[in-house]
């Protein structure tokens, strides 16, 4: 058997300097349904797939409240994001009860940054499985950050994370200058439903089961939008099935754009040939 | 009720049986060796002020807030210090005044350091500041938590500057964790002395709006020199905050004097004075 000696715990560097453990806890992301996020002046938008394990069960909860002005989309393991979102809870409720103030995004990402990074350099704990979009509009303006177990924090106009979501990160590139124009919510969610249906896999599509909306903007509070609620916003766009797999004909050349995307990610993700470096072949 | 200091706050054990010294969770048993009272007297954490600082003042103004306290700190009635300074700048844009307790005002002077060092950490873009009502919120919470405990911070607080829409903002807290706002505040001998001086500019707290800053100034200075001739915990040389806002600019001004002194007393008349009734010249 092939056996990675540095991958044991989050406390090993490899050879060249990576933490295997972290890593893989970034692939427990890639896992998850996708969830989006974008930006105007005013508005965020975050959008989610949310899938259910079985045709009888419920779907996954993906987009969580965490103030009046704040909320997080989650890709990954649901557990380790209910409790980074109870501690942003705490962090946010701490804030208007000593300050009588919102908690600034900034500021209640990087303390769940800081979190994760602790389990990064500890022995015997294990990073968060889960990625975070979160959402928040304060006095600084609207605010869409990126957390990743790995302790990381960035700020986008327009990000995804999850399964496929490649698709969606290209589709708000091609149509970034549109959204950061936009100055009515509906455009923005109907921008964030054409991202998040590029993710879609063949035979899915769409539907009000399995889509969640949030929004949170200047005097728009933290609103969110599930079950019968989504329809008004799918009603709007003009197919609700990815169209990379609705014609034959498209599909093939389609295909081959993901494809070609895919492949750049998993070159993104790695360097195939440092990974060969750090493995070592043992006996099991 | 036994008044007797050592058995204080206890109803009497004819009336109502032994006391049961685990209300309040009584820790006598420290005491026990040095007083054969003590192991009847309840956890005792409470403190007295030691070296005080008097009233601190401060008013709105239709474009900001003027705040003025003086730098005596009194060893009971001794004057044993006469360069405290009570005014404390937090942030960018607000101040703190604070009488009372001068050991409990340096913590509190920490405290408020802490907060500004922690704010700048975390600050994205240097365009948040920390703005008067939220450090007035922290500080309510620390004072009203330390009296919860039973071991106040023996202070009065005047916090000024601007809130969230830009407007003169000056509220109260103090020792008990008791807070109110009010276009003209002052703390102790101040709430006696100042406030109907202050209150004729200001009669009623929206009036603030029709003062300007001259006026508001002359007032301050006149509650002081007043607060000279009559507080003997009081002292000649003060410090005096102006906050306002450029209404051009948009831009807050933060102007910080610390060595104004009480001018035009008039002592004159006391030489007329003579005897306590009949004397003659």
């Amino acid at each position: 058997m092939f056996r990675n000696n540095y991958d044991n715990d989050s406390v090993t560097y490899s050879p060249t300097g990576r933490l295997f453990q972290v890593e893989y806890a970034l692939e427990a992301i890639k896992q998850g349904s996708a969830a989006v996020g974008l930006t105007s002046k005013d508005y965020v938008v975050l959008v989610a797939l949310k899938r259910n394990a079985e045709e009888l069960g419920s779907y996954q909860k993906k987009i969580i409240k965490i103030d009046d002005h704040m909320g997080v989309a989650l890709a990954g393991l649901a557990p380790d994001a209910r409790v980074l979102s109870n501690f942003l809870r705490k962090q946010a409720m701490q804030c208007k009860m000593i300050f009588n103030r919102p908690i600034q995004t900034q500021k209640a990402a990087l303390t769940i940054a800081d979190k994760a990074q602790e389990n990064t350099q500890s022995y015997g704990s294990r990073p968060y499985g889960v990625g975070l979009l979160i959402a928040g509009y304060d006095e600084t303006g609207a605010h869409l950050l990126e957390f990743q177990p790995s302790g990381s924090v960035l700020e986008y106009f327009g990000a995804a994370i999850g399964a496929r979501s490649q698709a969606a990160r290209t589709y708000l590139e091609r149509n970034l200058d549109d959204i950061r124009e936009s100055d009515s919510i509906e455009k923005l969610i109907v921008h964030g439903l054409y991202a998040l249906r590029d993710t879609l896999s063949q035979d899915v599509e769409l539907t009000f089961k399995n889509t969640s909306v949030a929004v949170v903007g200047k005097e728009q509070p933290y609103t969110s939008y599930d079950d019968e609620d989504v329809q008004q916003w799918l009603d709007k766009l003009d197919s609700v099935t990815n169209d990379r797999n609705k014609t034959e004909g498209d599909d093939e050349s389609r295909n081959e754009e993901e494809e070609g995307e895919n492949a750049a990610d998993e070159a993104t993700q790695g360097g195939e040939e440092s990974t060969q470096g750090d493995r070592m072949d043992t006996d099991e | 009720m036994n008044h007797d200091p050592y058995q204080w706050g206890r109803p009497s054990n004819e009336t109502y049986g032994a006391y049961n010294y685990n209300i309040a969770n009584a820790n006598n048993e420290e005491f026990k060796d040095y007083n054969h009272h003590a192991h009847q007297f309840p956890k005792m954490n409470t403190q007295q002020p030691i070296i005080t600082g008097t009233s601190v003042i401060a008013s709105k103004f239709a474009n900001g807030i003027i705040m003025a306290a003086d730098h005596v700190g009194s060893y009971g009635s001794l004057l044993r210090f006469n360069n405290i300074e009570r005014l404390i700048k937090v942030g960018s844009e607000t101040v703190v005044g604070v009488s009372g307790d001068i050991s409990d005002f340096q913590y509190i002077k920490r405290l408020l350091d802490e907060l500004e060092i922690e704010e700048e950490v975390y600050d994205n873009d240097g365009g948040n500041y920390l703005k008067a009502p939220n450090v007035h919120e922290y500080l309510s919470r620390v004072m009203y938590n330390r009296r919860s405990k039973m071991d106040p911070l023996w202070n009065s607080i005047v916090v000024g500057g601007f809130d969230a829409e830009r407007k003169p903002f000056l509220k109260y807290v103090d020792l008990l964790g008791v807070t109110y706002h009010a276009s003209t505040i002052a703390t102790g001998f101040g709430s006696h002395l100042a406030i109907p001086l202050l209150r004729n500019l200001i009669p009623e707290d929206k009036d603030y709006v029709k003062v300007n800053e001259d006026q508001a100034k002359k007032v301050i200075d006149d509650s002081m020199r007043v607060l000279f001739y009559r507080d003997a915990r009081s002292g000649e040389v003060f410090s005096y905050v102006v906050i306002k806002l450029d209404e051009e600019s948009g831009e807050v001004i933060f102007e910080f004097v610390n060595d104004a002194k009480v001018e035009n007393q008039s002592w004159r008349f006391a030489k007329d004075i003579r005897g306590y009734a009949s004397k003659q010249q």
